[in-house]
């Protein structure tokens, strides 16, 4: 019984494996490159200043807060809600905020929400805040993290489908995965290399099991993204289908009624000692804006959020709410959804990893490739064990066409992809800077290569294509900080001297990366450079067992 | 799910008809169970939704599971319908009892 277990998990784990396979793999690339995509989006932005001047930083509250209610009660004398965003380091995207104002004017009659508008301030003078120089047309980094999820040349609902589909998959695939596993912690210390099928065997074992954690809470919480797309039936049946019904079940989740504010204007009470009340709590400069509005049958409310950030709640930020008028704090505003829509938040941000620092980013890169290599792994794995059954049967010549196409795919998308995303970093230097659609034809780059690759494969030799691949992806990682380098001033000759760690890491990662395909390369030829010459070898003689 | 050394038609049909009963079964499964806890869970009916299908994932792993590793195809599809069937029935009564005790 137990055996059988094992045995049909084994076959499920197989199975949905390949069929996700690929498109896992396109996704677990985009992601893991989506964790750094505010870094990589100012890497592709070579125009904006190398050390971005940091306004506001250590100036005066109390004349900051006066500059921006001043300004605010000069546009929008009568409005819904004000917002003065004081200097601080922001978390999403990262990047310095300097003093910055908003307002909501009172809706139209018979509109719920009025026309709002926003103003950089000079934190000294007031005066508004002239942009930097426009910077070039780029998708940057959230172009990649954004194809992890909405993919590319198709509908948007079409590629939550797929994505979500192979989602499930890699769910059943490392649930199956665990389950078919006797002795998982054991394996875990087991490498046999130069073992061919085995070492596949043992490097997908061990690479699966490091990061296992990871890799469940990854999946799981993708599929809580698009939860009532992929799982409607709970809210249809209960709710409705109509889009009507399903307003009026987030609405019920969030306990939102009319949305009905009163105008106000400047408070009554001065600002800074609540401020200095909420700093007390926080720690100084933890203080991110002060929303001033007013519900209807409510008196007027000054609302301090802290900068998100150390919570896992992380669109949630703490937040002290006083009365306007006499500067009372009042309770906080319990958060609508109860628990459930807090464990949703938290999933998403477990996923999102926003909440995390610069290294706890890193730990999400790494593992999120580990990812790539459980699923490459994997793949190979599949074509591995094919493929030797079908080099013993005599008819070495001539794989089974599901085989060669397996293969195929797999040299495409595990070494094809890797030098495709390259691309899209060559195109971001290479294309004129005033073409028309920069940023889509950035993504036609990656593509054509991409394309190009799958092309490639078919026509080489198997052993051959992914070592030359293997290769190409190497040399285009190795050469984006070259490209750069002759084509921008941020190159590693000025971000290292200044410090700039956003910029230079980006490049030394470009090497990083070349060097992982590098080794990649020369340990996959090793292990192809016999198998190739024993199938020269058995076609022309005997055949020879055990090649592979 | 045993390797057979020939894939005969009959192996083939099985193997098809099990991975229609995972798929297709297990989810007419899990979406009778979503129904149906969104109906117990104690909290807010909309906050029980939510807790409903976000759980929901796990009830259709175990599905698919259980579907892969049944006896045969027939059995799969049996416990997949048995069981929607049966979610399904409880859902509909608790429904019905629900709207009695408002009116």
């Amino acid at each position: 019984m137990k055996e059988h277990l094992r045995q049909s998990m084994a076959w499920l784990h197989t199975w949905v494996g390949l069929v996700a396979g690929w498109v896992l793999f396109f996704v677990f690339v985009t992601g893991t490159a989506g964790y750094f995509q505010y870094e990589i989006t100012r890497w592709m932005q070579p125009e904006r200043a190398m050390e971005p001047d940091r306004p506001g930083e250590g100036a005066a509250t109390v004349h900051m807060l006066e500059l921006a209610l001043q300004r605010l009660e000069q546009m929008a004398p009568v409005a819904a809600s004000w917002r003065i965003t004081l200097p601080h380091e922001a978390m999403a995207p990262r990047e310095w905020r300097g003093l910055e104002i908003r307002w909501e004017e009172m809706p139209l009659p018979g509109h719920e929400w009025g026309a709002s508008g926003s103003e950089k301030l000079d934190p000294v003078s007031g005066a508004l805040l002239l942009a930097g120089p426009e910077p070039r047309e780029t998708a940057g980094g959230r172009g990649l993290y954004r194809m992890h999820y909405a993919l590319h040349y198709m509908s948007y609902d079409w590629a939550i489908s797929i994505v979500g589909i192979a989602t499930m998959l890699m769910l059943l695939a490392i649930v199956s995965g665990v389950i078919t596993h006797k002795k998982i912690f054991k394996d875990f210390f087991t490498f046999r290399p130069g073992k061919g099928q085995r070492s596949w065997l043992d490097a997908h074992n061990a690479v699966s099991v490091m990061a296992l954690p990871f890799f469940l809470m990854i999946t799981y919480s993708g599929l809580v993204f698009f939860l009532f797309t992929y799982m409607p039936a709970g809210r249809d049946m209960l709710y409705g289908t109509g889009p009507a019904e399903q307003t009026a079940y987030y609405d019920a989740l969030f306990e939102r009624g009319e949305h009905k504010h009163e105008p106000i204007g400047r408070p009554a009470v001065p600002l800074v000692p609540l401020l200095a009340q909420a700093e007390a709590e926080w720690g100084a400069g933890k203080v991110a804006s002060v929303t001033i509005e007013r519900h209807e049958g409510e008196p007027p409310e000054i609302l301090i959020s802290r900068i998100p950030g150390g919570s896992l709640d992380f669109w949630n930020p703490a937040m002290l709410r006083f009365h306007a008028e006499t500067g009372e704090l009042l309770e906080p505003e319990p958060r609508p959804g109860g628990s459930a829509a807090k464990t949703q938040r938290v999933i998403f941000n477990l996923h999102e990893g926003l909440f995390a620092d610069i290294w706890g980013r890193w730990l999400y890169f790494i593992a999120g490739l580990l990812g790539c290599a459980m699923i490459g792994t994997g793949l190979v794995l599949w074509s591995v064990k094919r493929r030797r059954h079908h080099l013993g049967s005599g008819r070495e010549g001539a794989e089974h066409f599901g085989v060669r196409l397996v293969e195929a795919l797999n040299v495409a998308t595990i070494a094809g992809l890797p030098l495709a995303v390259a691309t899209y970093f060559w195109a971001n230097r290479l294309l004129p800077v005033d073409i028309a659609d920069r940023a889509a034809w950035e993504f036609h780059c990656l593509f054509a290569v991409w394309l190009g690759s799958l092309f490639y494969a078919q026509a080489r030799p198997l052993a051959r294509a992914w070592v030359e691949l293997l290769w190409g992806a190497c040399a285009a990682y190795a050469l984006v900080p070259v490209i750069n380098a002759l084509t921008t001033g941020r190159h590693l000759g000025q971000t290292l001297p200044a410090g700039d760690w956003v910029l230079a890491g980006f490049d030394l990662t470009m090497w990083a990366l070349a060097a992982m395909f590098a080794c990649t390369a020369i340990k996959v030829r090793r292990r192809l450079a016999p198998a190739g010459q024993a199938v020269r070898a058995a076609a022309g003689a005997m055949p020879k067992k055990g090649v592979a | 799910m045993k390797k057979e050394s020939t894939l005969t038609p009959a192996y083939r049909w099985s193997v098809a008809s099990r991975v229609a009963a995972a798929a297709l079964g297990g989810y007419a499964l899990t979406s009778a169970a979503t129904v149906l806890l969104s109906l117990l869970w104690p909290a807010p009916r909309a906050q029980a939704v939510l807790w409903a299908t976000m759980i929901s994932f796990t009830v259709y792993t175990v599905a698919v599971i259980w579907a892969v590793h049944a006896r045969s195809a027939g059995r799969a599809w049996a416990g997949m319908v048995a069981g929607t069937v049966l979610l399904s029935g409880i859902a509909w009564l608790l429904w019905l009892v629900e709207q009695g005790g408002g009116a």
